[in-house]
C-alpha cells in the first residue's frame, strides 16, 4: 500500500515523499514505543538486558566470571555492531580457558521479535522447557532477554 | 520519484521534521500507530485529504510492511 500512496502524493505535487517500506512492522519489531490504546504486552516490554555478553575474540576464561556473576547460566557472544552471533552454555564456558567465544560458542541461537505476543512466547517456553527467550531487531541486534517466572 | 527509506533514514527524517502518515485503514491505526503519524488510508487519499499537509515539506507514509 505505501508504495502506492507515495507515488500518489508524488502526483498530486508532493515535492519530497519517501516510503518507509519496512513498515509498521519493522518499527514494532525494533522494540520501538507507538501510540496505542490497548495493547497486549510483547517480549520488548518485559525484555531485560542483564545478560553477560562478550566479542568473538574474547577468552572462555575472562567470560566465565562474567556469567556466573549474571541471572543466567549461558553469555551470548555479540559482534562489534552488537550483532547476536551465538551463545556460550556452561559446557562451552567449562571448556579450556583460552578457547575463544567464537570458537567455543553455538552459532545462530533462536531469537524472537519484540513485538511477539509476550503470553504466547511464555507459553511456548513452558511447552518445550525452555527458561528464557533471546529478543533481537530485525538487524539482529540483541535486544535483551525474556524470562519464564516458575 | 519517490524514495524508499529503512529505519535509520526514516529516523533522520523524523528528527528533521517530516510529516508521517499511516496509509492503513483507519481501525489498523486507531489499534497502534508510530508516534506522531497521521491517517489517511490508501482508499481515501487525494487531494482534499492530503490538503492538511505542507507540501513543501518531506512526507513519510508507511504501511504494514511495505506490501
Amino acid at each position: 500500500m505505501s508504495p502506492r500512496a507515495a507515488c500518489r502524493l508524488a502526483e498530486l505535487g508532493f515535492e519530497e515523499v519517501y516510503d518507509y517500506a519496512p513498515g509498521k512492522v519493522d518499527w514494532l519489531a525494533r522494540g520501538l514505543p507507538t501510540e496505542a490504546p490497548q495493547r497486549e504486552r510483547r517480549a520488548g516490554d518485559v525484555a531485560r538486558d542483564d545478560v553477560a555478553t562478550c566479542t568473538a575474540d574474547e577468552r572462555i576464561g575472562d567470560v566465565r566470571a562474567r556469567v556466573e556473576s549474571s541471572p543466567y547460566g549461558f553469555a551470548l557472544v555479540l559482534s562489534a555492531e552488537g550483532c547476536l552471533l551465538g551463545r556460550l552454555r556452561k559446557r562451552a564456558l567449562d571448556g579450556e580457558e583460552d578457547r575463544t567465544a567464537q570458537e567455543a560458542m553455538e552459532p545462530g541461537p533462536s531469537t524472537v521479535r519484540a513485538h511477539e505476543p509476550l503470553e504466547a512466547l511464555l507459553e511456548r517456553l513452558r511447552d518445550r522447557d525452555l527458561t528464557s527467550a533471546v529478543v533481537t531487531d530485525p538487524e539482529g541486534r540483541l535486544i535483551g532477554i525474556v524470562r519464564r517466572g516458575p | 520519484m519517490p524514495h524508499a527509506v529503512d529505519y535509520p533514514r526514516l529516523r533522520e527524517l523524523l528528527d528533521s521534521g517530516a510529516q508521517l502518515v499511516e496509509v492503513l485503514p483507519e481501525q489498523e491505526y486507531e489499534e497502534e500507530h508510530l508516534p506522531g503519524a497521521i491517517n489517511i488510508p490508501l482508499k481515501t487519499l487525494d487531494a482534499a485529504s492530503t490538503a492538511q499537509l505542507d507540501k513543501r515539506r518531506a512526507v513519510v507514509v508507511y504501511c504494514w510492511d511495505g506490501l
